[in-house]
């Protein structure tokens, strides 16, 4: 169902960018900052086990602000990605914050002042941090949280798609469904990686990838798989 | 033990379950099963709304994939949508009869044994987070006593959603929410894994996990972690030993 919160997302993320030359995590990232009245946003991605890299960033100059911070080691990225809960920081300049002190000076300089990291998840797969900077201080209402939260499980939806190598063209269609809310998902997720011996964030994407090959529904595959008439061959 | 008695028996027991560090999911369980005990029905369900104002299953008293389905196909039509978008109770004494108000939900509801349905809206400080549904095996409406009742259950349920302690840096109501509904995605994803590895089907899955969890004083969700991540064997987690609590059916 697109809830009215979806459709504004969504429609921000298609709106994002005019000239076409952003990636639709970029698109993430700058449907964030119009959303949210933001300084920038930024998305940092797990590989192999680690957090790595920044896979989108809604302008290149707050790239720096959230690398800095895997760099560091500190920060709100980090704290959201070892506690799998939001980490949100409404005044970054105070100095009575001492979480992270090396970051919160770096951040003041380069002008962020509130900072918001969600954990993009699904259960117990990770694969990354969205972070929100904020040019002025306060924390976010309880409508600005809900936006957040929704653009992290936006991004999450997304880089699993790309993961599973979903062409562009159904990454709408993967975003307003809501195949991710069905039990039988999940479970055929567990079935799997213990099928193939590998990671839940692994068997889920190889779930997607199979469903796009062939064409089927992701719940439809879901259950065949939890109803054993289809399994996915390990190695021996 | 009269009908007062057991009500009171279970209000102590849930009070007595809201301690600091519990499982909101197993608690959440626990509820749906007393609700079938309690009140006039065959199943009961619990729907959480999330971010995005998307109904999603966050408990069943059966624990049953048919049940979790049943309730889960409601995130555009049928009671609980109805009663969380309205945040009043809604029903239907004959869900037969109801197959042009609820296309998709009355038929599968129909052939999956049950006759009547009442949602409860979940609240919290005036705003509807989600709604509890009651399932009926025979037609007609809830026994006049039960609605109230069947609304202290969903209270209880909505403050136990906003106690949990996981959610370290709690912000809202909506981050607590949030937090609730991955868990319960984790759980599903360890039935799976545990369905897997033990060549069980995944409802039984789920009575290993809770049966393991009670007898060694686990949270579910840490069970459920601990399962995924590899840190606890598949082997070890027998079948349900006697004297556990199974659902009514």
């Amino acid at each position: 169902m697109l809830t009215d919160r979806l459709s504004v997302v969504l429609k921000e993320i298609v709106d994002a960018d005019v000239d076409g030359a952003a990636s639709i995590v970029d698109r993430v990232c700058m449907a964030a900052v119009s959303l949210l009245s933001l300084k920038g946003a930024g998305l940092s991605l797990m590989v192999d086990g680690e957090l790595r890299g920044t896979a989108g960033v809604s302008e290149p100059g707050i790239a720096i602000v959230q690398e800095l911070q895997l760099t560091l080691g500190e920060g709100p990225c980090v704290d959201a990605w070892t506690s799998r809960a939001p980490v949100l920081e409404a005044n970054l300049a105070d100095p009575a914050i001492v979480r992270w002190p090396a970051f919160a000076q770096a951040g003041v300089e380069a002008g962020v002042l509130a900072v918001f990291a969600f954990p993009l998840h699904l259960g117990a797969i990770r694969i990354g941090v969205l972070v929100l900077y904020r040019g002025h201080p306060g924390i976010l209402n309880a409508d600005e949280m809900a936006y957040g939260l929704v653009l992290a499980d936006m991004a999450t939806q997304v880089l699993l798609a790309l993961q599973a190598g979903a062409p562009a063209e159904v990454l709408h269609e993967v975003l307003t469904s809501e195949h991710s809310h069905w039990a039988e998902v999940h479970q055929a997720t567990g079935m799997v990686s213990v099928q193939l011996g590998v990671s839940l964030d692994e068997a889920f994407v190889r779930l997607r990838a199979h469903a796009f090959a062939e064409g089927l529904p992701l719940r439809t595959l879901a259950r065949e798989i939890v109803t054993r008439r289809h399994r996915f061959q390990g190695p021996e | 033990m009269t009908r007062e008695q057991r009500i009171v028996k279970t209000f102590v027991e849930l009070a007595d379950t809201m301690v600091d560090d519990f499982d909101v999911i197993e608690f959440l369980h626990r509820l749906a099963e007393r609700c079938v005990e309690l009140l006039d029905c065959a199943e009961a369900g619990l729907l959480l709304a999330d971010a995005a104002g998307v109904l999603r299953v966050m408990a069943s008293s059966s624990e049953r994939s048919d049940a979790l389905d049943l309730l889960q196909s409601q995130n555009e039509e049928g009671p609980c949508f109805e009663s969380y978008q309205s945040g009043v109770p809604v029903s239907s004494e004959d869900l037969t009869g109801d197959a042009g108000r609820w296309p998709a939900f009355a038929p599968m509801a129909v052939q999956k044994g049950f006759r009547s349905v009442q949602a409860i809206p979940m609240r919290v400080r005036g705003e509807t987070i989600g709604a509890l549904n009651l399932f009926r095996a025979n037609t007609g409406r809830l026994v006049e006593q039960d609605l109230p009742l069947g609304q202290g259950m969903a209270d209880i349920a909505a403050i136990a959603l906003l106690q949990e302690r996981t959610v370290r840096e709690a912000h809202g109501v909506v981050e607590q929410l949030q937090g609730a509904l991955s868990s319960r995605v984790m759980i599903e994803q360890a039935k799976g894994v545990l369905a897997e590895r033990a060549h069980i089907d995944v409802d039984a899955a789920f009575a290993r996990l809770r049966a393991h969890a009670r007898e060694h004083n686990l949270r579910l969700s840490n069970v459920a972690r601990d399962l995924v991540d590899g840190h606890l064997d598949a082997a070890s987690l027998s079948s349900p030993t006697r004297g556990t609590p199974t659902s009514k059916r």
